[in-house]
């Protein structure tokens, strides 16, 4: 496919390997925020082609992990009545709550149905107009937009039975909540590709400044990813600390201004947990008062929840780059994509599931 | 999750900003993909496409700089290497 196939070329990332060979002359420590990255990386080996002194940690870039319990626990709540069909991505269906995942709802005959779209959701409100639908809304910047679209779409069809469980996070705050804590090994981040499409970077730069963290935004192929670490490289070996962009055909500095628009219409800063990270001031978005009939939590009196997670799992560790999938007890024998314990098991995008996919001889005996 | 896809725009129907849509061809297979966070596309543009929605346009020029810094890299090796 045009724009994929020619970023897939074997020839050009051994060409840009030998240059990050040539370039590095000591130890770096590199995040990729997003998960999609990270699955890419471990899919591809792009972690084993580079020099033993560069590391890569896995971030906390992937919506589906870093989603509260709390918040899967309120889904399960919902999924459960019998007068709501309850609408999500695929992935977060085997999320497990402190008690149960949306899966098992299904099982014990919730109508939980799997969209692509929140506007599949909104379809499905539209014909059923005797239920009450409910979109599980979880997403970073790059779904933001699709969410407010989906909610201003029901408001100019004057839907009443469609609502969404709001769980947009904010990759920014999260980044400064990595950079400000005194563990950090981060040297500099390769930043999240499409969330910047929607974004833009500028936003990016006090950030990088602050904390003295070169970032460059990149791509998804195997040929972006290794660009983004040639960059990245580049600039900490000649100390330079710049927000570059690698991924110029999809990213432009100001990012894409009807979408940012869009979001700002229904959406505003709110305090959010992440699973792994706590809480993190303004790291999420909520609808603003004039939109706020179509929340869900409010609109079915959903308060705060006591929530459980599994002892063994430390997929916490691992979101913020302290710990690698294979440093868990419990990864590859007790905790599989089929019976996960944590939230990075079950994503395609989350470290386990990718080191478990693609690494399975890293597993303990 | 970010998961977003290149495809090209074959045709555009409605004029509501909101519900916008385009028939977006990723190699060959047709989805109706919404177009209101692009107003400005054109037909044969290409569009990334992630969630139902376009969220961005594909800058052809731009897309062949990874190739460009390579070729660069090497123009800077042969010229380094001709110096010594
Ligand atoms: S392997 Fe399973 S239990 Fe261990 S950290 Fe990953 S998700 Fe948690």
């Amino acid at each position: 496919m045009k724009f994929i196939d020619e970023y897939r070329d074997p020839q050009a990332a051994a060409r840009l390997k030998r240059e990050i060979e040539r370039i590095t002359t000591r130890p770096w420590t590199i995040m990729e925020i997003c998960g999609g990255q990270t699955h890419a990386i471990v899919k591809n080996g792009i972690d084993l082609l580079l020099p033993e002194n560069i590391t890569l940690l896995h971030g906390p870039g992937c919506p589906v992990c870093v989603t509260s319990v709390e918040l899967i626990d309120k889904a399960v709540t919902l999924a459960s009545r019998p007068d709501i069909i309850f609408c999500s991505f695929g992935d977060m269906l085997r999320v497990p709550g402190t008690h149960k995942d949306l899966l098992s709802v299904k099982a014990e005959g919730g109508d939980v149905r799997m969209v692509y779209s929140p506007l599949d959701a909104l379809k499905i409100a539209r014909e059923n107009s005797d239920r009450q639908v409910v979109f599980f809304g979880i997403g970073f910047e790059t779904t933001a937009p699709a969410n407010v679209a989906a909610i201003l779409q029901a408001r100019q069809t004057g839907l009443t039975n469609f609502s969404m469980l709001m769980a947009i996070v904010l990759v920014k705050p999260a980044m400064a909540a990595l950079l400000s804590d005194p563990e950090n090994r981060v040297q500099a981040f390769l930043a999240a590709g499409h969330v910047c499409a929607v974004t833009g970077y500028a936003d990016y730069e006090s950030l990088a400044a602050t904390y003295h963290v070169p970032m460059v935004v990149t791509g998804f192929e195997p040929l972006d990813i290794l660009q983004g670490i040639y960059m990245t490289i580049a600039q900490l070996e000649q100390g330079r600390v710049e927000v570059e962009n690698q991924y110029t055909r999809a990213v432009r500095r100001e990012g894409n201004l009807p979408a940012i628009r869009m979001i700002e219409k229904a959406l505003m800063p709110v305090d959010r947990k992440w699973r792994g990270l706590d809480m993190i001031p303004a790291s999420g978005l909520g609808l603003r008062p004039e939109y706020i009939e179509f929340d869900a939590e409010r609109r079915f009196g959903l308060t705060e929840y006591e929530t459980a997670e599994s002892p063994i799992c430390i997929s916490g560790l691992i979101l913020q780059g302290r710990k690698k999938p294979h440093d868990c007890p419990a990864f590859g024998t007790d905790c599989t994509p089929e019976h996960p314990l944590g939230a990075t098991m079950v994503s395609s995008e989350g470290a386990c599931a990718a080191y478990y996919r693609y690494r399975r001889t890293a597993i303990h005996p | 999750m970010c998961l977003a896809v290149p495809g090209k725009l074959m045709s555009i129907e409605g004029d509501d900003p909101l519900l916008r849509t385009g028939r977006v061809s990723f190699g060959g297979i047709i989805k109706e993909v919404n177009l209101s966070l692009v107003p400005e596309v054109i037909v044969g543009d290409y569009l990334l496409v992630h969630a139902g929605f376009a969220i961005s346009t594909i800058d052809e020029e731009e897309a062949d700089r990874v190739f460009a810094l390579l070729d660069e890299i090497d123009e800077k090796n042969e010229a380094a290497d001709n110096a010594s």
